[in-house]
């Protein structure tokens, strides 16, 4: 691959300067340990509970680190100049945007296995599907690393972006499923539910532990990648038209 | 050389910002190896010219090519071949001087081994070995645009984008500057830089265009430019009273000069015939005016600047005020 040194070195560098600076790995960790430490304390210590507890934990852990830091990779770049460096390169722009997104997509993957990791510990995780699961992770971050990568090229400002994501986040905590079946949604919000990837996410994810989902794995999957490839051309039509002006 | 395609060749390109024709028609060549400036005053449509002519904007009409290769249609297609200096440092604060180059030339396909043995190299030859290893935040303006400017050719670029390369930093960094862009010329890069800087321009240009309102008024070799004046006579007097009464004096005596005032102690003369200082400061003495200085003024490109785009020189001169 022509170009796999330029997508490595921003890849590390990004790495370097964003994800795994202390306050920001310390921040993707504690958040969805706190999580999951609410639910199960809520939940009576229950190791049922606490199964079922996960696919959402595990969902808002990448939504939170794929999404936290990209506002600064991009439009912070964007607004100090630096980001004319990489539109500058002989690069192709689709793989200068997946290596701004990777860093976001590998750290968001390494948050969703913390809650795992320590379940782990309280319970038996065996007959997982683990190639679903990881599946599951993988197009949740991809989807919401794009979905956050949308939000960063269409403003100007850090502070936008962060509004934008919240908006978009917080909300989905609720929409999506993630700690309560959708069934329980009022009807009328429900097809907001089915518009947001992380609802799929979160369902590969609960079928991924032997969980009952609402439809099957590969229709899910397949629904994801679709979100993922509009997300990407919405925002590369976004930056030519608002980048390359 | 000479069949070489010009390194950078546009066609009546023009962009505007809402009311602003930023450029305005602009025709220009840069020939293969040439160094060639872009000369005017801040807001002149240099920068705009530039982010053009480099896939950072769209222009909304118009040609251009770059080393031969048609970029109308696709902006970004000559990118592996321009290195580009912006007008203001936009490498990354938190990396160290060292991984900005090495960061600059992975970006460019350079393996690895090499980006190192490149880097360091341009560390020392831009006098920046000692601080190779500190973070770029810390840098002083002029090895700020000195990093800058070896990040724009760690990957040896044919065709040199160099906007502003002086603006705006301390002389002496100034100089090394200029010195090595004086190399990179004679080491065959072709070069566009823009300057509002006349010595700058004559200095160092071979052909110079005037740019003004995002037109292009005239071009040519800073010797052709210079023509006209070159035969000029010039001479700086600096009196001890108001120059008024000098000037008034003067313009009577030696009716084919042209005396004007500099400031509130000198005057200028200027003639097309031999202007003998000797006659000038006698006559001020003889009238009691006391003559402190006079010295002959070499022709500069600021007088045919003036002549042809009608603007004063001060408009040049007007450091862009910092946002
Ligand atoms: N992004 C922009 N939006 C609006 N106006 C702009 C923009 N960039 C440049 N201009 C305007 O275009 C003109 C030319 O600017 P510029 O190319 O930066 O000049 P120079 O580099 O010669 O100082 C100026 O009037 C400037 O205000
Ligand atoms: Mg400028």
């Amino acid at each position: 691959m022509k170009h796999w040194g330029a997508f490595a070195s921003i890849l590390a560098k990004d790495m370097r300067t964003y994800y795994l600076k202390p306050p920001n790995v310390s921040w993707g960790l504690v958040f969805p340990l706190a999580w999951t430490g609410m639910f199960f304390v809520r939940s009576g210590a229950n190791p049922s509970e606490l199964r079922s507890l996960l696919p959402g934990v595990m969902t808002l852990a990448v939504l939170f680190g794929t999404t936290s830091l990209l506002a600064v990779a991009i439009t912070f770049e964007k607004k100090s100049r630096s980001f004319e460096r990489l539109l500058l390169a002989p690069v192709p722009l689709s793989l200068l945007m997946f290596a701004k997104t990777a860093g976001a997509i590998l750290f968001g993957v390494l948050n969703a296995f913390v809650p795992v990791l320590l379940a782990a510990f309280f319970i038996n995780l065996s007959g997982t599907n683990w190639p679903a699961l990881l599946a599951g992770v993988i197009l949740t971050a991809v989807s919401s690393a794009f979905l956050g990568l949308l939000v960063a090229v269409s403003v100007a400002e850090v502070f936008e972006a962060q509004t934008i994501s919240n908006f978009f986040r917080f909300p989905m905590v609720f929409l999506c499923g993630l700690f309560f079946p959708l069934e329980r949604l009022p009807a009328w919000l429900r097809p907001l539910s089915y518009a947001l990837p992380p609802t799929y996410g979160a369902d590969i994810m609960h079928q991924a532990i032997g969980r009952p989902g609402f439809l099957p794995l590969w229709l899910e999957l397949l629904i994801l990648i679709a979100f993922c490839l509009v997300l990407f051309v919405a925002s590369l039509r976004t930056i030519n038209r608002r980048w390359i002006a | 050389m000479l069949d070489a395609p010009a390194a950078v060749l546009t066609r009546g390109l023009v962009k505007r910002f809402g009311e602003v024709l930023a450029v305005d028609g602009l025709d220009l060549e840069v020939r293969a190896g040439e160094l060639f400036g872009l000369l005017g005053p801040n807001g002149a449509g240099k920068t705009t010219t530039i982010n053009l002519l480099t896939g950072l904007a769209r222009p909304d009409r118009g040609e251009f090519s770059i080393a031969g290769l048609d970029c109308t249609r696709r902006p970004r297609s000559a990118q592996h071949l321009i290195g580009v200096v912006p007008d203001e440092s936009n490498l990354y604060p938190e990396l160290t001087g060292f991984d900005n180059l090495s960061f600059c030339a992975s970006l460019h396909g350079i393996p690895r081994r090499e980006r190192a043995a490149r880097a360091t190299k341009l560390l020392s030859e831009f006098g920046l070995a000692e601080a190779a290893g500190r973070k770029f935040a810390g840098y002083s303006k002029g090895m700020k645009r000195k990093l800058t400017i070896a990040a724009g050719i760690i990957h040896h670029p044919s065709v040199l984008f160099l906007d502003e390369p002086t603006t705006g930093i301390d002389v002496q960094s100034a100089r090394h500057i200029r010195q090595l862009i004086a190399d990179l010329h004679r080491a065959g890069t072709s070069i566009l830089l823009t300057t509002h800087y006349i010595e700058e321009a004559e200095r160092l240009c071979g052909r110079v265009a005037f740019i003004v309102s995002g037109r292009i008024v005239r071009t040519d070799t800073v010797a052709a430019l210079l023509e006209p004046v070159r035969e000029r006579q010039l001479l700086e007097l600096t009196v001890s009273t108001n120059p008024g009464a000098a000037i008034e004096l003067l313009s009577r005596a030696f009716g084919e000069a042209r005396f004007t005032a500099v400031d509130d102690s000198r005057i200028r003369a200027e003639s097309s015939a031999p202007l003998p200082v000797g006659p000038l400061v006698r006559a001020l003495e003889e009238q009691g005016i006391e003559v402190i200085e006079a010295r002959r003024v070499r022709p500069t490109l600021e007088e045919v600047f003036v002549a042809t785009t009608g603007l004063e020189a001060t408009a040049l001169r007007t450091e862009k005020e910092k946002k």
